[in-house]
């Protein structure tokens, strides 16, 4: 059988071609997207280059049996989260709407002001994920949210995944004002306990029955043989698949990947993030063992300014900075910008490149601390322990053109310098060659086996940060 | 009846496991629904948990001597967050050296705890003191 995937993205949509009898990856193809005239366009432009290159490699003909569709086109799956207290129910829903592959623009805590509900109406997200009190808990702050939300005047679907004993009022409150809702089970059903996957398929299925029409995408996913899914949650599927392993092959165990684009950068990471040094106790909120973050402001083309904004201090009339500077502004108006080999600008987008992996991981992992009792010195940890993470996977466009991918991938490395940051300090890293993690995450609802098989067949070995 | 909601743990840098446990299983046991943070735990963990669970009291335990300096303006804090009159319980071994329990207490008071206890009180006196004030 051949399968076609299609991951389309803001700027370009990517075909990978699969021949499940051969067990391999035929090609892949990619072409500029065209959402807001027709998205069949780019996608019959990426299809009539993925068969060129495809003769080229002597296999003619090429025709699918099967076609699969994530998208994170048109802005993707905009989304905001509301909880009660930050550390608590609004960090629950940030988590929960993240690993649904949403792109979460901002998130609330307490009851919102005017001032978030005209914020929110301005952001006009997709869909809203609506959290707050455990089980039982407190119940005004979610209610008077569920009040404020009906009020902004936009079209966009609340998931309700709070107090269940607020459950029934605020499904009233948004019947009555004729808003679109769906209700399911708390983020944060007892305190300190999380419960995101009913939450993280709430919103899916509201992806996939309101938002795929919405965004252009009907006609692409008539010919689908599954429903389109968010594309970060491919990619999450993956490295789950990858970290795990299927029935009859053993997966590679705990990892980290980093996926830098051009707009944002996603982090994931399959791990408990249990302690790994002796006498440390573990403060806030419990972390999911499968974990995206999604860095709105570190990219390589659309976000590069933010990235140079956020480099360790340095002075800017250096001549090698003001270099640095004169190429992100390039790149920020022009996007297509490509370093050459061997100039000046490869090595300044692998510096940047390696800036934005390092500020993302780093946001990503927990914070550790020392505290001095009685007792003597004892470590708090908030968030997730990565630090003996074996395997480190690098995806995205300025990983696949660089010739030196290795050095940007060291910015996920443990560093003197932010010593209380759990970044892992000696894996080994990988590059996925030829960006087929979208692809394999879609493979893996159809066929789990092959698609772990490619997975692994495909991520380069790069060696550890010293080698 | 819905079961009232008691927020425990132990404030500050202490480190002081056991006498949590044992305060957890007693609470739990009379029908309490209990939120225990464990040890280390910070004002602002105390009142967080509080805000989001709809707590009916907060039971702060200290044992090391430093309980003062970390119960201070805790009070304040819960005022700020929305938990007015929240009823404050604290026992344990509040401070160090020989000092009298009375003195001890007035200062608790004046933080704005509503009961104290000293050292090696039972949790069943205090129990008893927890149904007087959430009524049950």
């Amino acid at each position: 059988m051949k399968i076609l995937t299609v991951d389309v993205g803001s700027t370009y949509t990517k075909l990978t071609a699969i021949d499940s009898d051969r067990r391999s990856v035929l090609g892949t193809a990619q072409a500029f997207t065209t959402i807001e005239t027709d998205v069949m366009q780019g996608f019959e432009t990426a299809l009539a280059l993925l068969k060129q290159n495809l003769e080229n490699d002597n296999i003619s003909d090429f025709n699918y049996d099967k076609l699969l569709v994530c998208s994170s086109a048109a802005g993707g799956l905009k989304m905001v989260a509301l909880g009660l207290v930050p550390d608590l129910t609004a960090k629950a829903a940030r988590t929960a709407a993240s690993n649904a592959g949403a792109k979460v623009v901002n998130t609330y805590a307490y009851e919102i002001s005017n001032a978030e509900q005209q914020e929110i109406y301005d952001i006009n997200p997709d869909l809203v994920l609506l959290c707050g009190g455990t089980d039982g808990g407190n119940k005004e702050v979610i209610i008077a949210n569920a009040h404020r939300l009906c009020a902004i005047d936009r079209q966009f679907t609340t998931v309700v995944a709070g107090n269940k004993s607020a459950a029934d009022e605020i499904a009233e409150i948004f019947s009555q004002a004729g808003k679109n809702f769906v209700i399911t089970e708390n983020v944060m059903p007892v305190f300190n306990r999380l419960n995101i996957e009913p939450a993280r398929d709430a919103i899916r299925n509201v992806f996939i029955s309101r938002i795929i029409e919405a965004k252009g995408l009907n006609k692409i996913q008539a010919m689908a043989a599954a429903e389109i899914i968010p594309t970060p949650l491919a990619v999450l599927n993956a490295c789950e698949l990858l970290s795990k392993g299927t029935k009859s092959q053993q997966g590679k165990g705990d990892l980290l990947a980093v996926d830098i684009g051009g707009a944002t950068t996603d982090v994931y990471s399959m791990a408990s993030g249990l302690p790994t040094v002796d006498n440390t106790m573990t403060k806030g909120l419990p972390e999911p063992w499968s974990k995206r973050t999604v860095e709105g402001d570190l990219g390589m083309r659309y976000s590069l300014k933010h990235v140079y904004d956020q480099l360790p201090s340095h002075n800017p009339d250096d001549e090698k900075m003001r270099e640095v500077k004169e190429w992100v502004e390039l790149c920020s108006a022009k996007p297509d910008t490509l370093a050459l080999p061997d100039s000046e600008e490869e090595k300044i987008e692998e510096f940047l490149g390696q800036s934005a992996v390092s500020i993302a991981v780093e946001r990503h992992c927990g914070k550790f601390a020392d505290v001095y009792t009685p007792l003597g010195l004892m470590h708090t940890q908030e968030g997730k322990d990565l630090m003996e993470v074996p395997t480190v996977i690098g995806i995205g466009g300025v990983l696949r053109n660089s010739r030196h991918p290795k050095e940007i991938l060291k910015g996920a490395l443990y560093s003197f310098t932010s010593p209380e940051s759990t970044k892992p300090k000696n894996p080994h890293f990988y590059l996925d060659q030829r960006y087929i993690f979208a692809s394999m995450g879609l493979l893996s609802y159809l066929d789990p086996e092959l698609a772990f098989e490619l997975l692994d067949k495909e991520t380069v070995g790069l060696g550890k940060a010293g080698e | 009846m819905d079961k009232k909601t008691i927020v425990i743990g132990v404030i500050g840098a202490d480190a002081h496991a056991v006498g949590n446990k044992i305060i957890d299983l007693t609470l739990t046991n009379e029908g309490f629904n209990v939120v225990n943070l464990g040890v280390m735990v910070s004002q602002e963990e105390f009142i967080e948990a509080a805000v989001e669970t709809n707590a009916d009291a907060i039971l702060v335990s200290s044992l090391y001597g430093h309980g003062e300096i970390d119960c201070m303006g805790l009070r304040q804090k819960c005022d700020e967050a929305g938990l007015v009159g929240l009823p404050l319980f604290v026992g344990g071994n509040l401070v160090v050296g020989k000092q009298e329990f009375d003195d001890v207490k007035q200062r608790f008071l004046n933080m704005g705890f509503d009961f104290v206890y000293p050292p090696s009180t039972p949790i069943e006196n205090t129990i008893v003191d927890i149904k007087k004030t959430l009524g049950i």
